[in-house]
């Protein structure tokens, strides 16, 4: 399984001299294996997903996570969407007060966009998900519901090289008591345990999440608790904050580094990296 | 295997409270309760984590004003276990050592985004609260 991480910034696109490093596009990931492609969120970063190298792909799969507009910008640049040869599927959370065209639509048509939901030119099928399981190609994918504000879910997938879970968005410390043990009592463990890699929340530092509470994300440190409580096999933090420049990255890292003991591996994930599992 | 997020969230919720709250599956097992629940069942969370529904509902008795026993089918979180609706009432409750309280109990399902079922919310209310 060939992991591109195309795009792991948080909230909005962030470009500037001091995000060369960490990447300035929004969530966007890549899954390729036997020549089957998963497009995991639809950030900023999915104008980088180059399908000249997919030309044999006869169908492209893109699970979003929610509908945050950081998470679905790019797929109006998207050009398969638009060309009447390609099968896209687009799946999404459910929901029960609206179906997922209706809420995609809301961004596919004026003043947003230019076009509406249904001018999509490409052979589409839309698909609503929620605690669910199925087949794409050589992968199996586990959903499920994760907490963060609006539906939202994380994704597990597994094919035989090994299991990959992304879950971009989430707070699972949210409460007075914050991350629990037991890992029955804490969001998205079904899906992040013992995977070999894990892709996660990672926003914040400890100081700026005790003034966002309830906005939904991450703090570094309780990221690696969650990862290990699930007992996962390798770490990366992804939904870089906008403001964190690439110096106050490296400067998180190294004091997670100093103050951590863990026994997996972890790193903050950098746009453009090719992983393998 | 996790817990629905709307079963976490509740007890997230309810960890917050200064009133009594009791969490349970769609059976009636005891799932959590938070700390001033504590108080009422005279064990804590910590000690006897999760408690099957035969063993946390023979805690204390449910009675009328008159003293009668309340059927179990009287009682809000039992309705809303067999219905999936919320419901409320005021009664006695009795503990094993013999104290009586009024008490008035609020209860909901939770049904998720997926529509499905996963559990009940029952939350004590004493008339001094009210």
């Amino acid at each position: 399984m060939k992991i591109t991480l195309w795009g792991v910034r948080g909230s909005i696109p962030t470009f500037n001299p001091s995000t060369k490093v960490y990447g300035g596009n929004t969530s966007c990931i890549e899954v390729e294996e036997d020549g089957c492609m998963l497009v995991l969120d639809a950030g900023s970063g999915i104008t980088n997903l180059n399908f000249s190298n997919n030309l044999d792909c006869p169908r492209i799969d893109i699970l979003l996570t929610h509908l945050h507009i950081d998470h679905i910008q790019g797929l109006s640049f998207f050009k398969p969407l638009f060309d009447p040869a390609k099968e896209v599927h687009i799946w999404g959370p459910h929901t029960h007060a609206h179906s997922l065209p209706t809420r995609l639509g809301r961004y596919f048509s004026p003043p947003l966009s230019p076009f509406y939901f249904r001018d999509l030119t490409c052979q589409l099928e839309v698909h609503e998900i929620g605690n669910s399981v199925f087949n794409i190609g050589p992968f199996t994918i586990q959903s499920a519901y994760v907490i963060h504000p609006g539906p939202t879910v994380g994704y597990r997938v597994t094919s035989r090289s090994g299991v990959f879970t992304y879950i971009p968005d989430h707070e699972p410390a949210l409460g007075l008591s914050g991350l629990n043990h037991d890992i029955r009592w804490l969001s998205g463990s079904e899906l992040a345990k013992d995977a070999d890699l894990l892709l996660h929340d990672g926003q914040y530092t400890n100081e700026e999440y005790s003034v966002k509470k309830g906005w939904g994300h991450t703090t570094m440190e309780d990221a690696l608790k969650y990862a290990s409580f699930t007992k996962v096999k390798r770490l990366l933090l992804m939904h870089h904050d906008p403001t964190h420049s690439d110096a106050q990255l490296d400067a998180c890292f190294a004091q997670l580094v100093e103050k951590a003991d863990y026994p997996f591996p972890f790193e903050m994930a950098v746009e453009g990296t090719v992983i393998e599992i | 295997m996790a817990y629905p997020i709307e079963i976490i969230l509740n007890r997230q919720l309810a960890d917050c409270l200064a009133i009594p709250v009791f969490i349970t599956d769609t059976v009636g097992n005891l799932l959590f309760y938070n700390e001033p629940a504590e108080e009422i069942l005279g064990k804590r969370y910590q000690d006897t984590g999760e408690m099957k529904v035969e063993e946390w509902s023979t805690i204390f008795l449910s009675k009328d004003e008159n003293g009668k026993l309340l059927e179990p089918e009287d009682l809000p979180l039992v309705k809303t276990l067999l219905n999936q609706l919320p419901y409320f009432k005021t009664f006695w409750i009795e503990s094993l050592k013999g104290k009586s309280e009024k008490i008035s109990v609020s209860s909901y399902p939770i049904i998720g985004r997926a529509g499905i079922f996963v559990g009940a919310v029952a939350i004590f209310w004493r008339p001094s609260d009210e």
